[in-house]
This record gives structure tokens, sequence and C-alpha cells, in this order.
């Protein structure tokens, strides 16, 4: 099974495509340096008592002042930039990857139902995504994160954050993958396998589970890589603009608004690097995605 | 064992009701089967036929109770369908196998999965032992070997699947099994091998078939009796024999001689004139009568009823005025006087 796993086209597909290649590695190398990010980081950015501000602005490697201990420099509190930004991966990816996996089970499981049920469930469902597709995803995540917020008590907030940011961005990106289950749905409900199991009584649940589920997840895989880096990036945003993730629990967002601070006073790396470590993470995923969705759309070969 | 009585299906084809209401339009229904009436006798084989969009696998579906009939009742073993349908021991007496190999098996699914879910479904085994060496006696019954339940439908050729399809409908132990062109599909090589195994089961577990084709050679390999539908009627209904030595009606003669023979390369043929009438708006009175070489004005009017003459039972005026010639070939022409 293996074997045939590694002969099959996609994984013949992927090797001769240099672009997939590179950025599947440059996913592969940052979640593995986001998740053993306490082992492989040279400091402890969370640790407050190791931090001296004698450290404070000291210039990444190449500058004439740098300090091999800080390859990309310290920003104002004297904290390691790589660390930092290490720790804030591992943020910014666990906070992409949650909400897409919410989107994708919430927005599967309406899909499935829309497409398997048919007829007035399908038009109402259908119609509250066309209404929320006409937000973008960052006013709607704004605008739940907003609502949650007023209603959590304020000594509360901080330490759930990331768990509301999760949700709102989850939430947010739904329809994208209710539209495409929907579509494959559609297609599958009417394939004579699934008569076959209607001729002998299985109900409808158990063949929208068994049957239709398992053939409609591969446009899913697409949907979810090319979301991942979208929701990356709204959390981002959302963190820029200050009403994402706190201090306490920095993601690239965060440490890109803070070093924005410093950009005009001259210490640009405390903002340049985070910001290049989102644009490399987002794009390498999108890349994937890309091709991802060209592989498995045989129309396109 | 089944039959079915005056059902006519429906089919909502009107456009979205947004549409509808901008253009003014009334709701539009096609009528896939019309006022159609039949019995099949337990171990027969009854054949229906026709050209594509006929009202064959409508009907096909309507016996089995994927769809409901818009009027009519259709009853199994003296039950009506529904009736049937809520109790698992009857339902399980009725199955179907389907015209494509390649979508009438899930592919993300094991053979054994496959052919083991009716049997799940109904409890027929004890447990997953017994259930495993069902489907193996299944397998070998259809000429496959017990280790291909291990493999996925893709790793078999069409008429291997076609094989798997028929092991799964004979899975449910049914007493009535509907085939809906369970061959249309295959290589010409493969469908003889497929209705061989198929007539080689019947004979040996008593089975009731109601075969849907297009293809009279298939036909005439399988029936018992045999139906010729036109546009969602059945226009000649009777023994397989007399459809094919005595056909009577218009458009049984006209398939039957679009038939090759081997005998009689090169003859000249008539093939069936004209295209099939878009079935949402019918022609009037008898369907057939714009392809019709009979055909008169009461044609035009009137709806021929389906009577019996003889051992068949034929919807034509020409043949209910006794105006029917000998054989439609010498009349067109051809010139031989057993044509057909």
């Amino acid at each position: 099974m293996m074997l045939l796993w590694l002969q099959s086209d996609l994984v013949h597909g992927f090797r001769h495509a240099p672009l997939a290649v590179v950025s599947a590695l440059v996913v592969t190398l940052l979640i593995l340096a986001a998740v053993f990010a306490p082992w492989l980081a040279p400091h402890n950015p969370m640790d407050v008592a190791s931090l001296s501000l004698l450290d404070s602005f000291k210039p990444p490697f190449g500058m004439p002042t740098a300090d091999p201990a800080n390859p990309l420099g310290t920003d104002n509190q004297g904290r390691d930039v790589l660390s930092a930004i290490m720790y804030g991966l591992r943020v910014s990816l666990l906070v992409g990857f949650c909400s897409i996996l919410l989107a994708a089970m919430t927005g599967g499981a309406i899909g499935l139902l829309a497409g398997y049920a048919g007829g007035l469930v399908d038009a109402v469902l259908m119609r509250i995504a066309d209404i929320q597709l006409t937000f973008p995803a960052i006013l709607s995540a704004l605008l739940i994160d907003g609502i949650i917020g007023a209603m959590l008590p304020r000594t509360m907030r901080e330490s759930v954050q990331i768990y509301v940011m999760i949700f709102a961005i989850g939430i947010s990106l739904w329809p994208g993958f209710a539209r495409t289950i929907r579509g494959s749905t559609l297609i599958e409900r009417d394939k004579d396998y699934v008569l076959a199991a209607r001729v002998i009584g299985v109900s409808a649940w158990r063949i929208a589970l068994t049957h239709v589920l398992p053939n409609v997840l591969g446009p899913v895989l697409v949907v979810g890589t090319l979301g991942l880096g979208m929701a990356i990036l709204t959390e981002a945003t959302l963190s820029f603009l200050g009403v994402g993730l706190p201090p306490t629990h920095p993601s690239l967002g965060t440490l890109i608004r803070f070093g924005n601070d410093f950009l005009f006073s001259g210490q640009w790396w405390v903002t340049v690097f985070p910001g290049l470590a989102l644009v490399l993470t987002v794009l390498s995923i999108n890349l994937l995605g890309d091709w991802l969705r060209d592989a498995l759309n045989s129309k396109l070969r | 064992m089944l039959q079915v009585a005056s059902v006519t299906h429906r089919y909502d084809v009107s456009r979205p009701w947004l549409h509808r209401v901008l253009a003014g339009e009334p709701r539009q229904h096609l009528t896939a089967v019309d006022n159609v009436s039949f019995r099949i006798e337990a171990g027969e084989t009854l054949s229906l036929v026709g050209e594509s969009g006929c009202g064959k696998s409508t009907l096909a579906r309507l016996a089995v109770g994927l769809h409901a009939p818009s009027e009519g009742t259709i009853r199994f073993q003296g039950e009506t369908l529904s009736s049937v349908r809520a109790q698992p021991a009857l339902r399980r007496q009725l199955n179907m196998i389907f015209q494509d190999p390649y979508s009438s098996l899930n592919p993300r699914w094991r053979v054994r999965d496959v052919i083991g879910e009716p049997i799940r479904v109904f409890g027929l085994a004890a447990d997953r032992v017994a259930q495993r060496r069902r489907v193996e006696t299944l397998l070998l019954q259809v000429g496959l070997a017990a280790e291909d339940g291990e493999k996925y439908p893709h790793q078999f050729s069409g008429g291997q699947r076609q094989r798997i399809s028929i092991a799964r409908a004979l899975a449910s132990e049914p007493a009535f099994l509907v085939c809906d062109e369970p061959t249309s599909a295959l290589d010409v090589s493969v469908q003889a091998q497929i209705l061989n195994l198929m007539r080689d089961l019947q004979h040996r577990l008593g089975l009731t078939l109601l075969f849907i084709s297009h293809n009279l050679a298939v036909v005439r390999h399988m029936s018992d009796r045999i139906g010729v539908m036109y546009l969602g009627r059945i226009v000649e209904i009777g023994p397989a024999d007399e459809i094919f030595h005595n056909p009577r009606h218009p458009y049984t003669r006209l398939l039957l001689e679009a038939l090759p023979d081997m005998t009689r390369t090169g003859r000249p043929r008539n093939p069936v004139g004209g295209e099939i009438p878009n079935p949402i708006d019918p022609p009037s009175g008898c369907p057939f009568h714009p392809r019709c070489p009979l055909a008169n004005p009461r044609c035009t009017r009137e709806k021929p009823a389906l009577l019996l003459h003889g051992k068949t039972e034929i919807a034509c005026h020409a043949v209910e005025e006794g105006r029917l010639p000998d054989q439609l070939c010498a009349n067109r022409g051809c010139g031989q006087v057993a044509c057909l």
C-alpha cells in the first residue's frame, strides 16, 4: 500500500515540480523550527528574568556591532529576535492550523448536509454562505472577535484570546469549505454506488458519512492548504492592528507591530525579520496549495 | 411476484423558482413513464427494451422503490412497495444491478466491504468471520478469487467490476433482481460472459429478473418475455419467441430490422426514421405516429390501448384494425417475404 502511494501520480508529479519541492521543504523546516522552538531557539524570549536592557537593540549579523549570540539582533528589551520569531511562528501556525481545522469541520459538515439533503436545506445554507462571503474574512473575524471580547470579563480576555482568535478565524473561513464539499457531494450523491446503498435501505446519514464523505475529501486538502495561508495572514493582520494576540503570547503579527515602532529610529531588524518570516511561511504554503490544486485537477493536466 | 399497475412517473424539470417567476413560466413536467402495467411471475425474466430516453431506467428505479410513482401502484409479493421498503425481511429480496460498473462501486471501499454491506445491513451473518466467509463464497460464485476481496475496485476491469456488482446484489439473498443495462458499458466479448453468468445464477438461485436493455441481441439471450417501450409507454409485450418471430407493432418491427444479421449482410436497411420526440411535449394520439409508416388520422388523435392479440399485448390502431401488412419490409420495397 505504501509502495503504491509512492508510485502514485501525485508523488511522481511532485518530484517533477521543483517549486513544489522547495515550498514543501521550506514549510517542513518552518514547522519543525516552530514545533521544536523550546529546544532549538538560542534564547527563551518568554523568560523575562533572562532579559537585560543592556542587550537591547543589538544589530543583526553583518553589522559593525553585531553579537554572534543574536544572529538577527535584539529588540528594545534585549529579546533575541530569532528566538522571538521561532516562538511567534509557533503561535501563528497553531492558530492557523486550528482555525483551518475548525473551518474545515464546520464548513465540511454544512456542505455535506446541503449537498446531500438538497432542496430547501441546501438553498438556506448556501444563501447564508453567500452572505458571509460578501464580507472579507478579516471583517467577519474582527466582528466575531469583538463580540466575544465584549462578552468576556476583562481579566479573562488575555488568557483565552488565542482560543477566541482560533474561533473567530475558523468561523470566518467556513463558506469556502462548505461550497467545495457541497459541489463534490452533488456529483457523488447521484452516482450508482449511492443508489446501490439506498436500494438496500442504508440510512441517509450513514450514506452521507460512509459513502459520500470519503469521496469528497480530496478538494478539501486544496482549500485547506490555501486557507491555511489565509488564516495565518488574517491572524497576523488582527495582531498587527492590536486586536489579535497579546504581547504575552506574541505571534508574528504581534512582533511586527512592536517592531514597527522602531522602524523609523533605525532599528529595522526588529520588524523586518518577523515580516520576512511571515512572507516566507505564507508564500510557501500558498505555492504548495497552488501546486496541489493543479495536481488534483485532472482537467489542467 | 411483481405487479405494476397503471404506473405513471413524472419528473419536475422546471427551472429554479426565481427564473420561473421572472419569466412567468409555469412548472414543467416530464412524463418518463406513462400508464405502464405489467406483471412478472416468479422465476421468469421480463426484459424491457427501447431507445434511450424511453423511460426504461426510470421504470427500473420505480421497481426497486428508489422513486415513488406519481400515479399507480407497484406490488411485490402482494404488498405495496412502500410497505416492502419498510420491512427489512422483504426489502432484502429486492435488489438491483447497475449499468456503469465504474460508478456503481465506491472507489474508497475494499471489495469485501462493498459486497459485505448488504450482509451487514440485513444482519445475514452471525459475526465478522461468517461475513468474510460469505463474501468469499460470493466472489467464487461470480467467478472471482476469494483473495480479490482485499483489493479496491480500481484494480479490476469493467467486466470484473460488473461481477463484483452482481456479487453485491446477490449478497442480500434476493428473490428478485432488477438489472439496468448491466452489459451496455462492457466490451462485446465480456458482455457474453456476464450474461451467461447471470443466466447461470438465475437458474441456480431461482431468481426472477427484470432486465432492462436497449440491445435486442442481449435481450434475446436472456428473456422469457419482452416488453418494448416507446416514450414512456409499453407498445408491445409478450413471449420472447412471439416478439422475435412474429413482431406486430411497427416500432418493434423497425427495431428488429435494425439488428445485424450474419446471413444477410449488405441487405438494404430501413432504419427507424426521425428522432425520438421530446418527452416534455409528446405527440398527440399514438406517440409513435410521427415515425410510423402505417400512421393514419386516427393515430394522430387517439392513444391506442394495450390490447391482447394472440399471446402478445399490443398498443397499435393498425393491428387493432387489421390493416397491418404481413411483413413491414415487403411493404417498404425490401422485396423479401420473410425479411425478419
